[in-house]
């Protein structure tokens, strides 16, 4: 970790002033980063640069829309039709944003396999759950400003969910729409909403790779880096990798903003909003599917089958509180889970529940995407039911009852091992 | 304060107090002023008062035949208006003893038991139930039947089946004369 000497005297005079090229030089040069990550580390970096690609596209786009009620579609359509090159960077910021949350999915399972969450790394954990909740909110909003039937109708479904707030709810849901119901105002502020959230999003992320930059990188064997022969410099050997990465990603981005731009949109939304007229089906985004499957999964009659709960909770709350805690409670899956060993490779139980849990929540996906009735319904119980139980139950019990495999003393010593092994 | 000032002597520990009651003093005023300035920007978000202004709307009733219904927009919000038939009045005054989730007599949502007037907002998550026209889906109870999560209204606007947990709403509103009302 020593400080860098610099020749040039212009840097020299900068660096001594401002850091900035000891920083970059620390940070993403000489940065120390275990040598035996795979791909799917790739997704973090993966992640920062669909945000760039967002806020540029957004950024652009927000010279062109309109966000009253009367013009936001029309101010949609000129962008599409009569704006140069507004296809293309609408396609790229709609398309942007299903890539950012399928990488940070990944990102997020990635922790959980490896058991990147696990001590000292908790808060750069929390810090990435804070994230998605912020990118959540973010799209959202952002999924308004269209003003086509979902944007009203999906605005009109989410703010409601406030209403179950115990005595303040119908004030609060009011002053969310600035009104008796989602409007002008609704739209406008969520427009200044949608340009604000991504610039938190950055300061988050800033911190999430200050808290990363503390105790570095995680790595698949999830053991601790012992010396200098477990690391190496993260350019140029990181550098190049997350570069091919990120060239098999563009490939998949671009194919789908070129060859099927609306894949992952809902054709309900090129109808411009009507308050009085609600869409047969009202779908979230994908991305959204799961936490949807949730909220509508609390049974009608769960109720009346425990007699005194009515007074104090009703389905709807029951589905809106189950919804929230699906999320919040990733948050506290450091303390959830109790193993002391991080990564799933030396945990032979822990392996296959994960895999169990990302079906699950696929599953999830699947039924929020199905009006709930017949079978959907009772699918979309039993996948909630078990996402809590791994996440309540399993977690917790799972490291005190699994036996674990023998952990490699060191990230050099299991490659050579594994090397004499196979020699002899 | 009195006692603890005629019995100390000690003068750095008076000190000490008088620094922590400025401290604690300053801490509060400025956390009061804070939160006074807070709410300029919080009530920014509410309904201003345009939006206020344009609460109320008459309606004249005058054009609606027995069994027909309207709807029309009061702040933003669709609202019912039917004219219910006999049968709809009986079905709904019969009703009054079953049970129900949010349980209520017919007389008390009506002012004029051929009028029923409601928001049409589903209180479930804020879908417009169906059942306005004649070729709508009107639920196992007659009535209205909101599309996006199955509940069931009955012809009194009740919630009888499915998620919703309260019957649709009554807006405020007042007989102008037989056949004008304003909403809100």
């Amino acid at each position: 970790m020593s400080s860098p000497e610099f020749k040039n005297p212009i840097i020299k005079w900068i660096d001594y002033r401002l850091p900035v090229f000891t920083f970059v030089h620390h940070d993403l040069i000489e940065y120390p980063t275990p040598k035996n990550l795979n791909y799917w580390w790739n997704f973090g970096s993966l992640a920062g640069i669909i945000l760039v690609v967002l806020i540029a596209t957004g950024i652009f786009l927000a010279m062109n829309y309109t966000p009253h009620v009367d013009m936001a579609f029309d101010s949609v359509e000129r962008i599409m039709r009569d704006v140069n090159y507004g296809w293309l960077l609408r396609y790229v910021h709609m398309n942007g944003g299903s890539m950012f949350f399928m990488v940070v999915y990944i990102h997020i399972f990635r922790g959980m396999y490896y058991g990147s969450y696990k001590a000292p790394r908790e808060l750069l954990w929390i810090i990435g759950i804070m994230i998605l909740g912020a990118m959540m909110a973010t799209a959202f909003v952002g999924y308004v400003l269209p003003w086509g039937q979902m944007s009203f109708w999906g605005a009109t479904v989410i703010t409601n969910l406030f209403s179950v707030i115990p005595f303040v709810g119908d004030w609060i849901v009011q002053w969310l729409w600035g009104g008796f119901s989602v409007d002008n105002p609704t739209l406008n502020r969520f427009f200044s909403f949608h340009f604000l959230l991504p610039f938190i999003i950055f300061a988050l992320v800033f911190l999430h790779l200050w808290a990363l930059h503390m105790h570095k990188s995680s790595n698949p064997l999830g053991i601790d880096v012992k010396g200098d022969a477990d690391v190496i410099p993260f350019h140029p050997y990181y550098t190049a990798k997350d570069s091919f990465g990120l060239g098999i990603f563009l490939i998949v981005f671009l194919g789908f903003t070129f060859f099927a731009p609306n894949f992952f949109g809902e054709p309900e939304n090129y109808i411009e909003a009507n308050p009085l007229v609600t869409p047969s089906e009202i779908v979230p985004e994908w991305y959204f599917l799961p936490y949807y499957a949730i909220l509508r999964a609390v049974p009608d009659n769960f109720i009346d089958a425990w007699g005194i709960l009515p007074v104090i909770i009703t389905a709807k709350e029951a589905g809106v509180i189950l919804m929230f805690a699906s999320i919040i409670l990733l948050a506290f899956l450091p303390w959830l889970d109790s193993s002391k060993v991080r990564s799933a490779k030396f945990r032979p139980i822990y392996k296959q529940v994960f895999w169990i849990f990302v079906v699950d929540c696929l599953v999830l996906g699947y039924i929020g995407a199905n009006p709930p009735e017949g079978h959907f319904l009772l699918i979309g119980r039993i996948a909630t039911a078990y996402y809590f139980f791994h996440l309540v139950i399993l977690m917790p019990l799972l490291g005190r009852f699994e036996k674990t495999l023998p952990i490699p003393e060191s990230i050099s010593a299991a490659v050579t091992t594994a090397g004499t092994e196979e020699g002899q | 304060m009195a006692e603890t000032a005629a019995e100390t002597h000690d003068g750095p520990e008076q000190e000490e107090s008088r620094r922590d009651f400025l401290l604690i003093s300053t801490i509060a005023v400025g956390a009061a002023g804070t939160a006074i300035a807070a709410w300029p920007f919080i009530h920014m978000m509410n309904p201003s008062r345009d939006v206020l202004a344009l609460s109320s709307t008459e309606v004249d009733l005058e054009p609606i035949e027995e069994g027909q219904s309207i709807t029309i927009v009061w702040r933003g919000k669709p609202v019912f208006i039917r004219k219910r038939t006999a049968k709809e009045i009986a079905a709904a005054k019969a009703d009054d003893a079953s049970q129900m989730k949010d349980p209520e007599a017919d007389s008390k949502r009506v002012k004029k038991p051929e009028w029923l007037i409601m928001v049409g907002i589903c209180t479930h998550l804020g879908c417009i139930p169906l059942g306005q026209k004649a070729s709508d889906p009107k639920g196992e109870f007659g009535g209205w039947f909101c599309p996006c999560h199955g509940s069931h209204y009955d012809t009194s606007g009740r919630i009888r089946k499915g998620p919703a947990p309260k019957n649709l709403a009554i807006p405020p509103y007042a007989f102008l004369d037989d056949s004008n009302i304003r909403i809100g």
